[in-house]
């Protein structure tokens, strides 16, 4: 399938919309993770657990949507954005969405 | 007493040990800035018409960065004046060019040298004390043109 933040592709053509698509996943952090990071923040520098954590949970949204747009049939998802934000204290929700598209 | 002591050696760690990082964090990033200069970055949702015949695929790079204990405390000061807060600036600029760079390394792997649609995004993922910003996420995504050829 192919995934693309853009709204055409370049030498192929859309033969029909499908609609929306969307995938998200909220994850909280565990507390080693959480420790690390309550002592980088005296230090400052990357917090490379969190990286990896929002790493994965934005794969996990991208397979989801990805799997949404499999059951309506399409075989391509254009216009795909993220969105990141924090619902509660320590979990935060990433969000992945775009439009799912039939190409020739 | 011990509480001021406590707070002053945050102070010392946070400016020694972050100072350090950051210089070394700038270092690494002009020298990769170098090596990926081939990879050219459009933030226009149109590609160029040669790619046309190329795969594209999305990729995206990001990074979690958190300020250190000195920076947030100058920040602080710096809510009773008002002004520029360098401190957070520089940060932020590190924290994007490296979101950035990863994504360009990404895409070098692939064999890609061109990537379209660049979009960046911030978030705040925790906040500290008193809502000032503990540590923030960058991410950027763009889609990769890539040649068919290679494998």
């Amino acid at each position: 399938m192919l995934i693309s933040n853009l709204e055409v592709i370049p030498g192929k053509q859309v033969v029909k919309h499908l609609g929306l698509v969307q995938g998200s996943t909220v994850r909280a952090k565990h507390v080693g993770r959480d420790l690390m990071a309550g002592l980088k923040n005296v230090f400052g520098g990357e917090l490379k657990g969190y990286t990896e954590l929002l790493q994965e949970s934005r794969e996990e949204a991208v397979e989801r949507m990805q799997e949404q747009a499999q059951a309506i049939g399409a075989n391509a998802i254009l216009n795909v954005r993220f969105s990141t934000s924090s619902v509660a204290q320590g979990a935060a929700e990433i969000f992945a969405y775009g439009t799912a598209v039939i190409m020739e | 007493m011990v509480e001021i002591i406590i707070l002053l050696i945050l102070l010392l760690l946070g400016y020694v040990f972050g100072r350090m990082a950051e210089k070394r964090h700038y270092r690494s990033i002009i020298q990769r800035e170098k090596l990926y200069r081939d990879v050219i970055l459009i933030a226009s949702k149109h590609p160029p018409p040669e790619l046309i015949d190329q795969q594209s695929i999305l990729m995206t790079g990001s990074v979690v960065v958190s300020v250190d204990y000195f920076k947030r405390f100058i920040a602080g000061l710096r809510n009773l004046f008002g002004g520029r807060v360098s401190s957070y600036e520089t940060l932020l600029d590190r924290a994007r060019r490296e979101a950035i760079l990863r994504l360009k390394e990404q895409a070098f792997r692939k064999g890609s040298r061109m990537l379209v649609n660049i979009k960046l995004e911030t978030a705040s993922i925790s906040k500290g004390r008193k809502n000032t910003i503990g540590s923030v996420e960058i991410l950027a995504y763009a889609t990769a043109f890539y040649p068919t050829q290679i494998p």
